[in-house]
């Protein structure tokens, strides 16, 4: 069974805030799914070792190497969507101290 | 307008092959198609909250004059696609409009360019009316998840029209475009097509290209069709299809995949085991008389076993979280889409992720983070991959005696409003019969069966086939016998 620790400790990992009202039902609504998803643990899957193959039949599909476009092309366009923008850099917060 | 007698269906009603027709007969104008489409949309929008934008202006008013030329001036040889108006679900790009994945975080997002579908689609000069609602991020069964509120059905507006492509299945159902796109992670396109009496086809994987689709699922996401006819979602389908350098899981030529000739007398495989319990019984009988007109039409019916089967849901609801909680990892509020600040870069992750993601997203994300730490890894997601793998060679095996396998596309007819959206169990069981294909990778395909009466109302079900991987052929021949068309 989840705890309320348990599921804020998930949400702390997956930057997520949940709030203690909510708290209560997330940990109900995730039990009741981690309980159905439990019926695997009656499902024989084999001998561990026996490893599965890729999904696919096919796999590393390669490119040669180049330029996919010419230099700038997006630059604008991506620097529009930035929530704060200085010139064509992304402004972030000051992440290293200079104490 | 001219000579309309033979005509008795309203433009928008039309399918793409009847459009397509009339189009190049010069019954109608593309801007007439258009406008008939746009009309019926902006009235029924209210009521029904199927689009989220309408796309109009220069940019669509030079759009449908170019496609109106090709059509004058290539007449037979311009493309089908050529001047129908389709609706696009919310998660896929066309560059330079919002594209919100109907989420808080990407309200205003403004996609940077278009997905290779997209691209594909306007070499044809097809014409996108709007974007459509969809459960956030394509999580979801009902619609009702969208941060914009819910999608009504159009056959019944108490009821769902499924989801998560609820918006794309309700726009061409009320007639409010010719044809849709829709993208199908665990049933998204399969079951709300079948709650509002389309064809709806989810692809090989790889077959379409999934560049410019916002992720939920990668080894599960594929674009695909909601359509009024088979013949639609061939059409759609084979103008979506193809190799793409943008995307390397698309399927490389030559295919890997061995091509079946399609046979005269289908085998058509049913795991009846499957359908004991669970199934509304009104449901189970349409299915069994689609069955029984089959075999009267010359094809066998075969009853299968399929002994991982009745796991598929629990390996879905533990691989499709841990691929979610990875792929919205990137949804941090820091270069584009909701970015709330506070006193860290910690809390600006947080916050943003916090406020712009809905209820379903957020359980989602913490079930896939859950089964993907150290402590749980080996008893849930190697568990569950290892159970998807054979699952895969289940239906290979059962591939070799049957050419396609048939289910009922999903247990219920559209369910009401509320009914089942505090329970995330329920709501998950609504996908019991259409993640198989999405964790094997085969093509399947829902189409209208039939109807089931729920309070006075006819509610369509739909009737689902799944061929090999590669061989989508076989599931536009099979389902063409059922809605009784020529290909």
């Amino acid at each position: 069974m989840a705890t309320l620790e348990d599921v804020k400790k998930l949400a702390a990992l997956a930057r997520i805030t949940v709030s203690d009202e909510e708290l209560a039902k997330f940990v109900e609504e995730f039990d009741a799914i981690i309980q159905y998803v439990s019926q695997l643990d009656t499902l024989d899957v084999g001998k561990r070792g026996d490893q599965p193959k890729p999904l696919l039949p096919y796999t590393n599909i390669m490119r040669e190497d180049g330029t996919p476009h010419e230099k700038g092309l997006y630059t604008e366009k991506l620097a529009e969507q930035f929530p704060s923008r200085d010139g064509n850099y992304l402004s972030v917060k000051q992440i290293i101290s200079h104490d | 307008m001219t000579n309309a007698a033979p005509m008795q269906k309203k433009l928008n009603e039309l399918s793409i092959t009847e459009a397509a027709r009339a189009l190049r007969a010069h019954e109608c104008t593309v801007r007439e198609l258009f406008d008939i489409c746009l009309t019926k949309a902006k009235e029924l929008n209210p009521t029904l909250n199927v689009y989220l934008e309408f796309f109009e202006g220069p940019d669509q008013d030079a759009a449908i004059e170019a496609a109106q030329k090709r059509i004058d001036t290539e007449g037979e040889n311009a493309p089908l696609l050529c001047g129908i108006p389709l609706a696009i679900k919310d998660n896929i790009l066309i560059e330079g409009k919002i594209v919100s994945a109907s989420s808080k975080m990407l309200e205003n997002y403004r996609a940077t360019y278009d997905a290779t579908v997209i691209k594909k689609l306007k070499a044809q000069n097809a014409l996108f009316i709007g974007r459509t609602n969809m459960d956030e991020f394509a999580m979801g069964s009902s619609t009702e998840h969208s941060a914009y509120g819910a999608t009504l059905n159009p056959i019944d507006p108490s009821r769902v029209p499924g989801g998560s492509s609820g918006g794309s299945a309700a726009a061409v159902a009320a007639h409010m475009a010719i044809a849709s796109l829709g993208s199908d992670t665990g049933g998204s396109i399969r079951q709300p097509a079948a709650h509002t009496g389309l064809v709806g086809f989810k692809p090989t994987y790889g077959s379409v290209s999934r560049s410019g689709l916002i992720a939920m699922g990668s080894s599960l996401d594929q674009i695909g069709p909601l359509t009024k006819t088979v013949a639609d979602a061939k059409i759609l389908q084979e103008a979506l299809q193809g190799t793409d350098p943008l995307d390397s899981t698309t399927i490389p030529t030559p295919s890997p995949y061995s091509v079946r000739e399609t046979p005269k007398s289908f085998r058509i495989g049913v795991p009846f085991h499957l359908l004991e319990a669970g199934v509304d019984a009104d449901l189970l009988a349409t299915f069994n008389a689609q069955l029984d007109a089959l075999k009267a039409a010359g094809h066998e019916i075969l009853d299968i076993s399929l002994p991982t089967s009745p796991y598929a849901l629990a390996v879905y609801y533990v691989i499709m979280p841990a691929e979610v909680s990875a792929n919205l990892a990137r949804l941090d509020g820091i270069r584009y889409g909701h970015a709330a600040r506070g006193e860290s870069l910690l809390s600006d992750y947080v916050d943003s992720r916090t406020e712009g993601f809905g209820s379903e997203t957020k359980r989602r994300i913490l079930l896939g983070t859950f089964v993907l730490s150290s402590g749980y890894i080996d008893a849930y997601y190697r568990k569950a991959d290892a159970a998807r793998h054979l699952l895969t060679q289940e239906y290979d095996a059962a591939f070799e005696k049957a050419d396609v396998i048939a289910f009922p596309t999903s247990p219920s007819p559209a369910f009401k409003f509320g009914e089942k959206s505090d329970d995330p169990v329920s709501m998950y069981l609504e996908d019991v019969f259409t993640v198989t294909a999405n964790l094997t990778g085969m093509p399947a395909i829902s189409v209208p069966m039939g109807t089931v009466e729920r309070d006075g109302v006819a509610l369509p079900v739909g009737i689902q086939f799944t061929a090999p991987k590669g061989n989508e052929h076989l599931l536009f021949t099979i389902s063409a016998n059922v809605t009784k068309e020529t290909l």
